[in-house]
């Protein structure tokens, strides 16, 4: 144990010394302090900023909310004029158009991951990636000019007619074809929330280990069987993640499909038909909405549209979290839950 | 007689069909980008030309004309959007890679990922409850303000992580060394993962550029030339929609043209920043 009463030899400072100047020396507590309310701030300010949006969204509607009720929900009426606002075919028009989206972009974004992940060589790896990628880059309303001049003159001459020689005794491929449509913003769709799924299911892969696939493989399989059998399985929370990632985007997407949808708010069987969705009719009517409870029901429609998104992307980031703390393995092993 | 080894035709059969469905589907996704690029390439050069990028809308039956206001617009409003979320957003993922062990820290991660789901339209009615109603006019800054509402959680997650890949030697060093935390992170942690911070910057500009949706209501569009951050201004955007869905065979050209421009702004970002990332990752 050193003694407080030694002294320094002439020319070396003395313990006493050496600490006083240590405690004149800052040792940043304080700007420890400052720093850590600097960037504590930001982070509490983005919750601060959800709340204000979900508060504000709820004040805003709030004539809406208390002059309909949950007949806002099912009510099929929406007459600005007459100022009823039901918002069931926006509701009907938002899920038809997203699931049809799944249904079509989903089997196509999984063809594509496991191709990127397990077929393609690996110096191709990397460019095919990008360029799946790159269709996330390209801005929704690009898409929806796409939609109107080139999708949608393609599906009212050629495609919609064929499906309806074809499958005409559904009543799903019914009635006259206008190309702007359910189907069309269905189409749009599965190509903007490709790249999300492909990707998000891409790296689900890429991260089951070797030896899955190699026990698959000395068991006799073929590369499809361990494809199906082995890596698939073991990936199928990520999977799961990026659908419901793609699904979130699909119902939140505004521009391309109000583009081609047709914006008309009737629930119809046939997907060839105009339909509407929450966005869309979002963006075509505040700016011009006159009354008080028009506006009121719009932004009702954005605070429905936000919850659904909320739901949605909690699920698919909770089921990635959980592959990305188990690094990819444990909680996504096969045997489990089967 | 078969051996044990063989494999029965209808699984070969199987193996082959299934795996080139998947290369289909890839080969199918890569088609649509192509067919999306190329259409855009093809249709917007016939209608860019100089008077385009020099000039503000005519009116309708006018032709000629061009979109130089909404160029200059979209600019404008990303420079917005940079101010409003870029600091917020670096400050937040700081906080999130080097103080985030709480369980504040995992709430503040996970409302960031729920935000990027957000659709920006509804960040656009927010925006506008916020900013347009109490200053009684759409303005650019409002629809700066809505697209860094949508640029802060990408920047946030992206600098989260860049910041967490710098080596805990670095840090433990400065540590040992006296120097304090919050420098240690300021000078140290920082700059070292500055390249990452500059690609997820990079990247939320790629996104809020294209947005259409969240400008409809609180930048408004403008067919004149507009400086005034308090007044409604053009972004390039919205005039491609406005020509789009109008009537006029001109108007369908210049948004063809104004297509064009914009997916050519966003793939620089976007390509650019690959490079930088890959230069970075393997050290070329």
């Amino acid at each position: 144990m050193m003694t407080e009463t030694t002294v320094g030899r002439p020319g070396r400072p003395s313990p006493r010394e050496i600490r006083a100047a240590l405690g004149r020396a800052s040792t940043g507590r304080r700007g420890d302090a400052v720093w850590a309310i600097l960037v504590g701030g930001c982070a509490v300010g983005i919750l601060l900023l959800v709340l204000a949006i979900t508060t504000l969204m709820v004040v805003e509607s709030w004539p809406a909310v208390q002059r309909f009720g949950f007949g806002f929900i099912v009510g099929q009426r929406w007459d600005p004029v007459g100022g009823h606002f039901g918002a069931l075919p926006f509701l009907y028009g938002t899920v038809v158009s997203s699931v049809l989206a799944l249904l079509i972009g989903g089997p196509v974004a999984l063809g594509s991951a496991i191709a990127l992940s397990e077929l393609v060589p690996r110096q191709l790896r990397g460019l095919l990636s990008a360029l799946v990628e790159l269709l996330a880059a390209i801005p929704s309303v690009v898409y929806g000019l796409w939609g109107i001049f080139v999708l949608a003159p393609l599906l009212r001459s050629a495609v919609e007619p064929a499906l309806r020689t074809a499958l005409g005794f559904l009543p799903l491929f019914s009635g006259p074809a206008y190309g702007v449509g359910t189907l069309a913003g269905g189409l749009i769709l599965a190509i903007m929330i490709l790249p999300t799924i492909a990707a998000v299911s891409r790296d689900a892969l890429l991260a089951v280990p070797n030896d899955q696939r190699e026990a698959m493989l000395a068991l006799g399989a073929t590369h499809w069987e361990m494809v199906w059998g082995a890596v698939v399985p073991y990936a199928r929370t990520g999977i799961l993640g990026g659908f419901i990632l793609g699904l979130g985007r699909a119902l939140g997407e505004t521009m391309a499909v109000t583009m081609v949808i047709g914006n008309r708010p009737a629930i119809s069987a046939s997907l060839f038909a105009p339909s509407y969705t929450l966005a869309s009719v979002i963006a075509n009517e505040f700016t011009e909405a006159t009354s008080d409870l028009h506006l009121a029901a719009l932004v009702e429609i954005g605070l429905v549209l936000l919850g659904v998104a909320v739901v949605v992307n909690a699920l698919a980031r909770l089921l990635i979290w959980q592959i990305e703390r188990a690094g990819g393995s444990a909680a996504a092993g096969p045997g489990r839950g089967r | 007689m078969r051996t044990p080894l063989s494999i029965a035709w209808h699984r070969k059969v199987a193996n082959w069909l299934l795996l080139g469905l998947c290369l289909a589907a890839l080969g199918a996704a890569v088609a649509v980008l192509l067919a999306v690029l190329g259409y855009v390439i093809v249709q917007g050069a016939g209608g860019l030309n100089l008077d385009f990028l020099t000039n503000t809308p005519r009116p309708v039956g006018d032709s000629g004309g061009g979109m130089a206001n909404a160029i200059v617009g979209t600019l404008i409003l990303v420079g917005i959007a940079v101010v409003v979320g870029l600091p917020v957003g670096i400050g937040a993922g700081i906080y999130l890679a080097e103080y985030g062990r709480g369980r504040l820290a995992t709430v503040v991660r996970f409302v960031a990922d729920v935000l990027t789901g957000v659709p920006s339209i509804t960040i656009g009615l927010f925006a506008y409850a916020l900013l347009v109603v109490p200053l009684k006019s759409f303005s650019a800054f409002a629809g700066g303000f809505a697209l860094g509402v949508i640029m802060l959680p990408v920047v946030t997650r992206t600098t989260e992580e860049s910041v967490r890949l710098v080596p805990a030697s670095l840090r433990e060093a400065a540590l040992a060394l006296g120097v304090p935390r919050w420098k240690v992170i300021a000078r140290i942690a920082l700059p070292t993962a500055l390249s990452g911070i500059v690609t997820g910057a990079l990247l939320a500009v790629a996104r809020v550029a294209g947005e259409t949706a969240p400008l409809l209501f609180t930048a408004f569009g403008n067919q004149f030339w507009s400086w005034s951050l308090r007044q409604p201004i053009a972004a390039l955007p919205l005039q491609i929609f406005v020509y789009a869905i109008s009537p006029y065979d001109d108007w369908h050209r210049q948004a063809w043209a104004g297509s064009l421009v914009l997916v050519g702004l966003v793939l620089l970002l976007s390509i650019g920043m690959r490079l930088v990332v890959r230069r970075q990752r393997y050290g070329g």
